[in-house]
């Protein structure tokens, strides 16, 4: 794992679920930990979407995606 | 507290009205318009709302000169009357596509920067047709009814970051759009009206900005009418 690509990852959600960089652990859960809903997560994925110049990411990829280390990993595949 | 405000069609009619009002409580207005531009004093941009890409030009524009849009009156309309019929299916779509996917297209795009500010107001331009129903008018009060369910399920959707999502429902209001009815239907049309008169564009615009005001902050999903009594029970 890249710790750059990781930083630029914290970076975006930062912004966008409105948290501070030392919640973002690979296992932190959205909702419980983060406390973000749908919308948050929404969001997240957009700015994620622009930071990495990446296609919009289909819904159904998104399914069972619980924590912040697996919503990561998937984004990898896409660059 | 200088508010950003966008209105689309707020070159002529009742967008005209809510842009006069916001302008005159100190509020950033911009306007857009298609073919007509509006009156000096408000910063107008030349907006085709059937075009996604001319859309976010003129948000782009917006921003640039005021900052992201905090009130958006989506009331930019068209009408193309006949009896079912008659009207082709390219009446329905094009009446449809101006007065429903449009308001879909100003409200995705204003909604990036109201997400961002965790507040907005979003005002939509519907018609008591839209409940009431109107022979000859079946694009027209389908487009109207639309903008309901698209404006109660973004009150659900977006509520959580304080962004309130209303529709105002007039009746019959002076503006070219009747004007273009001839006399006898005007005639015809206000006598069904309990108030027995049509509106005037500031009427509806004082419900406008009623909405986009502190005291209507925990109003949302709701649909006003403004119709002089005509729609009453729908
Ligand atoms: N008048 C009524 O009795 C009445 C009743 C109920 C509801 N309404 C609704 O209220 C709204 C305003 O009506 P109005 O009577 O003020 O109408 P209007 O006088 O005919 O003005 C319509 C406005 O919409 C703009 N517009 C139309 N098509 C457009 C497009 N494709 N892209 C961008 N702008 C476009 C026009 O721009 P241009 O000037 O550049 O053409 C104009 O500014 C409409 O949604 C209408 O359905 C009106």
């Amino acid at each position: 794992m890249s710790q750059e690509l990781f930083d630029r990852f914290i970076k975006c959600a930062v912004d966008a679920l409105k948290v501070e960089p030392d919640q973002l652990t690979r296992e932190a859960r959205f909702k419980e930990d983060l406390d973000s809903d749908s919308l948050d997560f929404v969001e997240l994925m957009m700015a994620v979407e622009d930071e990495f110049g990446i296609d919009p990411i289909d819904e159904k990829e998104l399914e069972g995606i619980t924590t912040f280390g697996q919503a990561f990993d998937l984004i990898i595949t896409k660059l | 507290m200088s508010r950003v405000v966008l209105v689309t069609g707020g070159s002529r009619g009742i967008g005209l009205a809510c842009a006069r009002r916001f302008a005159a409580l100190g509020d950033r207005v911009a306007v857009t318009y298609n073919s007509s531009p509006p009156p000096d004093g408000l910063f107008g941009v030349r907006c085709d709302v059937t075009d996604a890409a001319q859309v976010d030009a003129a948000f782009k524009e917006i921003e640039e000169k005021f900052g992201p849009v905090e009130i958006l009156v989506s009331n930019a309309g068209i009408t193309k009357d006949t009896l079912l019929l008659r009207m082709t299916e390219a009446d329905f779509a094009a009446v449809v596509d101006a007065n429903l996917t449009a308001a879909f297209r100003v409200v995705k795009r204003a909604t990036q920067g109201m997400l961002r500010a965790r507040k907005g107001r979003i005002i939509l331009m519907s018609s008591v047709v839209g409940l009431l129903g109107s022979a000859g008018q079946a694009n027209y009060a389908a487009s109207k009814a639309g903008l309901v369910g698209f404006a109660r399920s973004l009150a659900r959707e977006l509520g959580s970051r304080s962004i309130t999502v209303n529709v105002v429902a007039p009746g019959p209001v002076e503006t070219d759009m009747t004007a273009a009815l001839g006399e006898d239907r005007l005639k015809e049309l206000t006598s069904q009206v309990p108030l027995a008169r049509m509106a005037t564009a500031d009427e509806i615009a004082g419900v406008v900005e009623f909405l986009a005001g502190p005291d209507a902050g925990y109003v949302t999903g709701a649909v006003i009418p403004v119709d002089g009594g005509l729609g009453m029970g729908h």
